[in-house]
């Protein structure tokens, strides 16, 4: 009964604020009347609508854009959640109405792997060549005093002389 | 009139920066003195010149000379004063003129401060400098002329975008750029060294100063840019792994690196090659962040003024740049031979674990940054790449960096014991760990991560001062303070920056670990608690008249748990008419434990206000950190043997090199 009177109410803000949607003032993102009763939904919520893009944005997520289309998202995702929908069955629902673009973690897919590997590739690769570097100095002979040439032997004499 | 002088003076110094490109080179190259010498009063007429043209720009917009078109669209008559001036490079055209500007003024710095330069050096440096200057001042007089006038001028101007007219943001393109172009003059000294064939230890002292001054503006840049998104964003947020952010950090961790690796060539002449190829990349990350910008192809936040056209010119002055840098590099750098020798445990092997750690962690930021053009080009998929990639990918290094700092930095030269470093290092150790099992224990966050980034923060700080103290010798105790005092400043440097590191780390951990947020309807007049505190919204006042805008204006009562009010807050929604554009300034009870965070929603239909409310803890040790790892590469700057080795040329034979700071 509750839940209904409150999806109800929600309906009713959400045309009051697309008729008031003409006005130009900015949203702050998730809005009040989005908010779930339910706490550990609501942070479910909050966490999926962190990773999804705003798609007429520049680089926001949902949860942090106050365009209209985030809204409608952020109110789709809760929907979907109240629906007993899991994280990732909303993000599939999602995907598949806007495409993966709107991930803002890459999936682990296709040339993605690439993506992913990355950083530990880079690490290792870097790794064997920075260790072969110091066993190399390790090993090396220092020629050092010996490579003095002769100008800078003589400076070298006269500082000692100081 | 004074336009076209303006104009005219640009176009000079790009004919004095092509002079100043070729001459000194020939000179160099055929030992003409004379023609070597030319390369000093070149640089600095170039950078009067620009200098003067950069003036009458900003005459332009104190003047509100609207038959500039730049004037026009950037500018208003009611725009505050501090904004007209900021206004030059708040767009693109200005900000590149600023960007010469900043170039041609480092050039005439090496060219006034360079005495102690042998002359051939010192002539390649300056031509190479003048070669990325004369690229750039093509750039701008071929496609990006701030210096166009309009047929007829409008009776007022199209005004700034809003999210510029803000005190962090006016200045943090100029630290920016300082840091940005300083690259250039470690570029210019790398190609110059590989064009002469020599590297040696002077030349790590000389490309080091330059490095560090560039560092230590791109963290003052980062810092106010950060601090801007902040508090102006209207969430709090401090990064966002945004394109443009990107750009910034990568040339900012490579500069990390290179000032790291020329204390290597400085003190014990080895990773000499890498040295120069960290010099050539530092700058070409520097181009690559100017490309993302100005040609807009990674949408973000902050691109402004885009166009395919001038993006197009940028890559090409990149590849032209670093692609010659490059291929010199390839040709040049196996003459550079090591001589320093070290064991597998010593400060050597610990900077190149610091050099491998950052520049792996530079690549993994760029390839994230650039992967969605990548699968675009190259596939038909649409990917973005987000905060949890770069989260996932980054936060590892960071971690890794931090662990090894404070040990890194306790290793001794040549041949080091690891298990002095860590017996010196021990109270440090205990503190850190008190510190994560203490935090864990009292809150319990939804991330393991929070606990254990305090605990390094810990470990970073404690062991700094440790190390500083490790240094001060044995004896008593008013012995080794009198020293401490008398430690060259490279070393207070050194820990001054790593505690920065430190803080900052700690402000990261405590805010994304532990802070708090509550979204709801404020009603005027009904106290609510968020947190130890008590939130009343009072009022609101609509139609409140700026300068150039008009406000929603929240007042809103800050109580803490014993009903004493400790803040009265204005939370604000802007709207600035001419560009037609809203802001939110949000109201911040800033603090040294917390930070009460409100931001103003729309007003309900049912009455009452959206408010968001967030107590950030610790939120100003983030940039406080910042401003501290920038003191520290101040420190740094300053130590005696920069200007021991400036003094040096005028009384040859006497040694140049002090006893090194170790």
């Amino acid at each position: 009964m509750s839940a209904w009177f409150k999806s109800w109410r929600s309906a009713v803000i959400l045309a009051a604020a697309l008729m008031m949607a003409s006005a130009p003032l900015p949203a702050v993102a998730v809005q009040p009347d989005e908010v779930l009763a339910d706490t550990a939904l609501e942070e479910r919520a909050r966490d999926i609508s962190a990773g999804l893009r705003c798609v007429v944005c520049r680089n926001e997520s949902i949860d942090q854009s106050n365009a209209e289309i985030a809204r409608d998202l952020r109110l789709l995702v809760r929907e979907r959640l109240v629906a007993g929908d899991s994280d990732d069955d909303v993000m599939r629902y999602i995907v598949e109405r806007y495409g993966e673009y709107v991930l803002m973690r890459p999936t682990m897919t296709g040339s993605n792997i690439l993506l992913w590997l990355a950083p530990l590739a880079l690490i290792l690769a870097g790794g064997g060549l920075s260790l072969a570097y110091i066993r190399r100095r390790a090993g090396a002979q220092a020629p050092a005093e010996a490579a003095l040439s002769p100008e800078e032997e003589a400076r070298l004499q006269a500082i000692l002389k100081e | 009139m004074t336009t076209e002088l303006g104009h005219f003076a640009l176009i000079l110094a790009f004919m004095v920066s092509i002079f100043q490109m070729i001459v000194p080179l020939v000179g160099a190259h055929r030992g003409n003195s004379a023609w070597m010498a030319v390369a000093d009063p070149a640089a600095a007429t170039q950078f009067f010149l620009t200098a003067f043209s950069f003036a009458v720009l900003t005459w332009a917009f104190v003047t509100s000379d609207f038959s500039l078109n730049l004037v026009t669209a950037n500018s208003h008559t009611d725009k505050p004063m501090l904004y007209k001036i900021t206004g030059v490079w708040g767009n693109h055209e200005g900000s590149l003129l600023l960007w010469v500007l900043i170039l041609t003024l480092f050039g005439a710095c090496a060219s006034w401060f360079g005495g102690n330069l042998p002359p051939t050096l010192k002539a390649r440096v300056l031509a190479v400098q003048s070669s990325v200057a004369a690229a750039f001042f093509a750039f701008i007089l071929f496609t990006s002329n701030p210096f166009t006038r309009l047929a007829v001028p409008p009776m007022n101007g199209q005004d700034l975008n809003p999210l510029l007219q803000d005190p962090g943001l006016a200045f943090h393109p100029p630290f920016l750029y300082l840091g940005y172009v300083g690259l250039s003059m470690a570029f210019s000294f790398a190609v110059a060294a590989l064009i002469e064939g020599r590297v040696d230890a002077a030349w790590g002292r000389w490309v080091r100063p330059w490095t560090l001054a560039a560092w230590l503006f791109l963290t003052i840049g980062i810092g106010l840019g950060s601090w801007w998104a902040y508090y102006e964003l209207g969430w709090g947020g401090f990064w966002f792994w945004d394109p443009v952010e990107n750009a910034s950090l990568m040339p900012w961790l490579i500069a990390a690196a290179l000032l790291h690796s020329a204390i290597v060539v400085e003190k014990r002449e080895a990773l000499k090659s890498w040295t120069i190829l960290l010099a050539i990349l530092a700058f070409g990350f520097s181009l690559i962040g100017t490309f993302i910008v100005r040609s807009g192809v990674l949408t973000s936040v902050h691109a402004f003024a885009n166009d395919p056209e001038r993006g197009v010119f940028i890559l090409m002055i990149l590849c032209f740049f670093m692609g010659g840098a490059l291929l010199l590099f390839a040709l040049r750098a196996g003459a550079m031979e090591a001589k320093g020798v070290f064991s597998t445990i010593s400060r050597e092997s610990g900077l190149v674990l610091n050099n491998l750690l950052l520049a792996v962690s530079t690549f993994v930021v760029f390839i994230g940054t650039i992967w969605p053009l990548v699968i675009e080009m190259f596939t038909d998929r649409t990917v973005s790449v987000g905060p949890p990639f770069f989260n996932m990918a980054f936060t590892p290094f960071a971690l890794a960096m931090a662990v090894a700092m404070p040990l890194g930095g306790m290793l001794a030269w040549k041949r080091a014991k690891i298990d002095r470093a860590v017996m010196q290092l021990i109270p440090a150790l205990f503190l850190a760990i008190a510190a994560g099992l203490l935090v864990w224990a009292v809150y319990s966050g939804r991330s393991a991560l929070a606990p254990l980034g305090i605990a390094l923060s810990v470990w970073l700080v404690a062991g700094s001062l440790l190390d500083l103290w490790s240094r001060t010798g044995r004896g008593a105790l008013a012995g080794r303070f009198g020293r401490l005092w008398r430690l060259p400043r490279a070393d207070w440097g050194k820990a001054t920056a790593h505690a920065g590191v430190g803080l900052t780390m700690f402000g990261v951990a405590a805010l994304t670990g532990y802070q708090l947020e509550d979204i709801r309807v404020a009603e005027p007049g009904q106290p609510y608690q968020v947190g130890a505190y008590e939130i009343e919204l009072l009022s609101v006042a609509q139609n409140v008249q700026g300068p150039n805008y008009i406000s929603t204006m929240a007042h809103v009562a800050v109580r803490d748990g014993q009903g004493r009010q400790i803040a009265l807050l204005h939370p604000e929604k802007r709207i600035y008419p001419v560009a037609g554009m809203p802001t939110t300034e949000a109201g911040i009870d800033s603090g040294w434990t917390r930070d009460v965070y409100l931001a103003l929603g729309d007003p309900q239909p049912s009455g009452g206000w959206a408010l968001r409310t967030w107590i950030k803890p610790f939120a100003n040790w983030i940039w406080g950190g910042t401003i501290i790892m920038a003191l520290g590469g101040l420190l740094s700057l300053s130590d005696r043997r920069y200007r021991v080795a400036a003094g040096a040329a005028k009384a040859p034979g006497a040694p140049a090199r002090e006893v090194p700071a170790e």
